[in-house]
Parts: structure tokens; C-alpha cells; sequence
């Protein structure tokens, strides 16, 4: 019934563990089924992508992992507290790129003389190096989210959970934060559970694409990305994936409109 | 090994478009050169100044209003303020004010914080003082004249009750609007970083709060001047001293027209040097560094 933070020394076998969750919410005609009896492991250094059309609960379920909500049934587990990355940036505007790393470093107990340094460190991962006294403002949309994912990065979590975090990016600067989130997903071996709507970008980045089914969202099927990476979106092995797993969700989303 | 070169082409190619579009996207920002400032920014209001005093004169020149006792001079006005420079008053009677109005001031900001934060996050409060506290705003504090007069008698805390009573409600309505204005999205990001409770109050919702809090400061210090203004003209006493609103009534006590408008001029002149001495500037500084300040 409840999500848990697991301490990375009692060491689980899974990044996330997700039994049998059931989300509602109150609605209009009583209880609104919005998650149903979802199950879903993600392994450590896995890149999983959860896909699935509107209305599916995809972002609700990772706010049940993030903690930042209860599930009404079931049970989360993740080995210790993931990072969030949002579709907007949600970088504080009051603060510096680099003051906003190190708030996330200082809540997260790092000592005030190592900050600086991991802040430069971590800009310097995303590729932002020389940026560190830079206001929000001053920064292009794909660098915004370059610096929000070096500031989940600097809350040192084993799992890095990400809502559609490059949906409101244009192309050019999308493929390249794709390349991007591949590199460093191989670099630090983190776990990843990427939410989107877009199946070029699942089967471009994970290993394994979840397909959720909407209203309510059920685990429909899943698929394992053997294509190696580096992966272009433009590559005939993704887009061939992507056209069979499209076929599949245009029939999730064909049956909503048979009444 | 062929395929771990691609792999490195790969990326190599990935950074160096990303810095080309780095260097496309990213702003160029400026300063505006002293002189364009000059131009936009300090002549338009010099000029409406001396326009102002030109046509004041013309009025006289051209005894349109020949009524010493209706309109002074800007001459007589001018030698009105040279005389209270050298008998040494006039930073007299603009210290004896001003502060009144910083200290009552500081008391109201020292009140309105903590009762900002109370009725922005505590449902209770909200509900039962809330719309009062809104309502007060359009009180005229000079309506708390007379009451402070009866309870507090002729004396300074009289000043400050009204102060205090004008500049509050303004305080503390701009932190709880600063508060609501919050982006939720701001909050959840500081939830999954660990800063809940007294964490994020302090990290997240103050500072985000900030430029509503900072409106509200500068409308409780304009609040604070006329409510200040209000009670000398009202309240005089000599235990009070000679501030600018006891100046003021002074000069119609006097029949000195002139005495009226340097009290007027003095009253006016306060008021814009504070705003553009303390507060323009903090809000502009605050606003800037949000990127929240668009240049025109």
C-alpha cells in the first residue's frame, strides 16, 4: 500500500520494483480506475521506456514511484530515493545552473566543500562546462534540460525516473539529447524509467518498451530492444520496431472509440 | 573495431553540433550604454520637470493667477526651502519623517512577514483573517487616526499604531500572493530532491515567493508614507517635533502658500527618492536575475 525507499546497502535485486499497483482517483461518477494491477521490475543499469497514449496513467505511475504519491493498492519499491526529471525544466530561476546542482548536492548531504566541484563535474557530463554562473534565462531550451539532468544526476540516486522530459524540445535538439542520455545512462550505469508518448524515442533509447493500455492502464505487452546502441531514430532496425509496436498501440487506442 | 570508431564519430559529431547549437540558441545579452540611458531613461522625466515649472512661471509672468496667497512663485517657493536650509531645518523636518516612516516601517515588515507566512500556509488562519486582511487594504489608514489619538494619546506611538495599521495588510497580502504563485512544478521538484517541510519552505517556496513578497514591500512603504503624512496632518502636537505633514499644516495655519507647497514638494520628493533608492532597485535586481524583466 505504500511506497518505500529501500537503503542501497540493504541491497535489492531490482532498481524498481512495482507489484500489482492500482491507482484511483475521485471522479466525476465515484472512483476513477486509473492504474490497474500494474507489475513491472526495472533491473539495475536497465533503460526501461513506458509507452503509452494519453489517458494511459504513465506519468501517474511514475509519481507513485517518485513517492510524490500513494498507490491505492499494491506495493512500490525502489533502492533508494530516485531522481525526477520533469517535461519542463523546473530548474529554480532565483538560482545559477550550477547553484541549482548544488542545492539538489547539499540536500542530499554533500558537504559544502565538495559542491562546487561536483556541480563543475556534473555540468561538465551534460557538456555544459563554463556555464556554471549562467541564469536560467540565459539558457537555450535542450541546455535547460541539460542542466536538469545534471541535477538529478547530482542527487546521486541508483534510479533516474523521467517524465517526457524532452517532449517540448525541437527535433535537432532532441536527437541530440537522445545521444546524450545514452552516453551517460552507459557512463554511470544508472537505472532509467522513461515515460513517453513518442515510439521512435522508446525504441531509440531502451532496452525494454512497456506499452501501457489506457484508461485504465495495464501493462499490454512489452518488447526487447536488441539494436545496438548507438542508435539513430532514423535507423531501419528502430523504425521497423517502431511500426510493429505502433500497430499494437493503434489497436489499444482503437477500442476506446467501439461503444 | 569498426563499429567502436563509429560509436566515437558518433558522439564526437553529437558534441560539437551540440555546441554549434549551444552558440545559436543561447541569448546574447548586453549592457545598455550610459548614454542610451541618459536618453530613455533620465531626460523624458527632467524635461516634464522643467515644463511643469515653465508653464508654473508663465501662469505668474502672464498674471493668469495674480494671487500670491492662491499660487506662489516658483521663486517665493525656492526661497521658502533656502531659508529653511540655512536655518538649518529642513533635514530637520525630512529626518524627523522619514524616520518615523522607516522605523514604523520595519515594525510593519517585522509583522507582516511571519502573518503573511501564517495566512498563506495555515488553512485556518486563512479562512478567518484572510479576506479582512484584503479588505483592510482598502481602508483609508487614515481612518485609524482619530482611535490611535483616543488610546494612544499625542505621542509617537500614535504615529506608529498607524503606520503599522496602513502597511501590514500590504505586507502580508503580498507574501501570501507571492506564495500562492508558486509553480506547483517548483514544488514537486523539490519534493523528489528531499526539501519538504521546513527544507522547502526555506529553499523553494520563499525564494520563489520572493517578487510578489517584494511588491508587497514596496505598496506597505507607500501605504506607510501616507498613512504617516495622514497622522502629522492630523495629530500635531509640540512633544512631536516638526515633520513634513506638520509642516504642511503649519503653512495653512500661516497663510503661507509657499510654506505649503515646500511641504507638498518635500512629501512628494520623499516618497519617489525611497522608491527609487531602495525598492526599484531591489525588484528590478530581483526581477533581472529571473529573467522576469523584459527590455523594452
Amino acid at each position: 500500500m505504500a511506497t518505500t525507499f529501500v537503503k542501497a546497502a540493504e541491497s535489492v535485486e531490482q532498481a524498481a520494483r512495482i507489484e500489482h499497483v492500482s491507482k484511483s482517483f475521485p471522479g466525476p461518477g465515484g472512483q476513477q480506475l486509473v492504474l490497474d494491477d500494474i507489475s513491472l521490475d526495472v533491473a539495475p543499469g536497465e533503460f526501461v521506456t513506458l509507452l503509452g497514449a494519453s489517458g494511459c496513467g504513465k506519468s501517474t505511475l511514475l509519481n507513485l514511484v517518485a513517492g510524490l504519491d500513494q498507490p491505492s493498492a499494491g506495493s512500490i519499491s525502489t533502492d533508494g530515493r530516485p531522481a525526477l526529471m520533469f517535461q519542463e525544466h523546473a530548474l529554480f530561476p532565483w538560482l545559477t545552473a550550477g547553484k541549482n546542482i548544488e542545492l539538489a548536492l547539499k540536500l542530499g548531504g554533500v558537504a559544502r566543500g565538495e559542491r562546487r566541484g561536483r556541480a563543475e563535474e556534473l555540468l561538465e557530463l551534460v557538456r555544459l562546462q563554463g556555464s556554471y554562473g549562467k541564469r536560467v534565462h540565459e539558457l537555450s531550451g535542450g541546455m535547460r534540460q541539460r542542466v536538469a539532468m545534471a541535477r538529478a544526476l547530482a542527487q546521486d540516486s541508483r534510479l533516474l525516473l523521467m517524465d517526457e522530459p524532452f517532449a517540448a524540445l525541437d527535433a535537432i535538439t532532441r536527437d541530440l539529447l537522445h545521444d546524450e542520455l545514452t552516453r551517460i545512462w552507459a557512463e554511470t550505469g544508472l537505472s532509467v524509467l522513461f515515460v513517453t508518448h513518442n515510439v521512435r524515442e522508446a525504441v531509440r533509447l531502451a532496452q525494454r518498451v512497456v506499452l501501457l493500455s489506457s484508461r485504465p492502464g495495464r501493462v499490454a505487452r512489452e518488447w526487447r530492444v536488441d539494436i545496438p546502441q548507438p542508435r539513430r531514430i532514423e535507423d531501419a532496425p528502430v523504425a521497423e520496431l517502431s511500426l510493429e509496436i505502433t500497430e499494437v498501440l493503434r489497436g489499444e487506442i482503437r477500442r476506446h472509440g467501439q461503444h | 573495431m569498426a563499429s567502436t570508431d563509429t560509436t566515437k564519430d558518433v558522439l564526437r559529431d553529437a558534441a560539437s553540433v551540440e555546441a554549434g547549437l549551444d552558440a545559436l540558441e543561447a541569448g546574447v545579452v548586453g549592457r545598455t550604454p550610459f548614454r542610451q540611458t541618459l536618453v530613455d531613461k533620465i531626460l523624458p522625466p527632467v524635461v516634464a520637470v522643467v515644463v511643469v515649472l515653465v508653464l508654473w512661471q508663465a501662469l505668474i509672468s502672464f498674471k493668469i493667477v495674480d494671487d500670491p496667497t492662491k499660487l506662489p512663485s516658483p521663486g517665493d517657493v525656492g526661497d521658502e526651502f533656502k531659508q529653511a536650509w540655512l536655518e538649518g531645518k529642513l533635514l530637520g523636518y525630512i529626518w524627523t519623517s522619514v524616520s518615523r516612516g522607516l522605523l514604523g516601517f520595519l515594525f510593519a515588515l517585522a509583522i507582516g512577514t511571519p502573518l503573511g507566512l501564517l495566512v498563506a500556509r495555515v488553512k485556518f488562519v486563512r479562512a478567518a483573517i484572510g479576506p479582512v486582511l484584503s479588505g483592510l487594504q482598502s481602508l483609508p489608514s487614515v481612518a485609524w487616526v482619530p482611535p490611535a489619538v483616543i488610546w494612544l494619546g499625542l505621542d509617537n506611538r500614535m504615529m506608529y499604531a498607524v503606520i503599522l495599521l496602513g502597511a501590514v495588510p500590504s505586507i502580508a497580502n503580498g507574501l501570501v500572493s507571492g506564495i500562492d504563485q508558486v509553480p506547483p512544478l517548483f514544488l514537486r521538484a523539490g519534493r523528489t530532491m528531499g526539501a519538504t517541510g521546513l527544507k522547502g519552505a526555506w529553499h523553494i517556496v520563499l525564494p520563489a515567493a520572493l517578487p510578489g513578497y517584494l511588491a508587497g514591500l514596496k505598496q506597505g512603504w507607500a501605504f506607510s508614507w501616507r498613512s504617516l503624512m495622514a497622522a502629522e496632518i492630523i495629530a500635531s502636537s509640540p512633544d512631536l517635533g516638526v515633520g513634513l505633514g506638520a509642516l504642511l499644516e503649519n503653512g495653512r495655519n500661516a497663510s503661507s502658500m509657499s510654506m505649503v507647497f515646500e511641504a507638498i514638494f518635500l512629501i512628494l520628493f520623499v516618497g519617489i527618492a525611497i522608491d527609487l533608492l531602495i525598492f526599484s532597485p531591489l525588484e528590478r535586481w530581483v526581477l533581472r536575475s529571473r529573467g522576469l524583466l523584459v527590455k523594452s
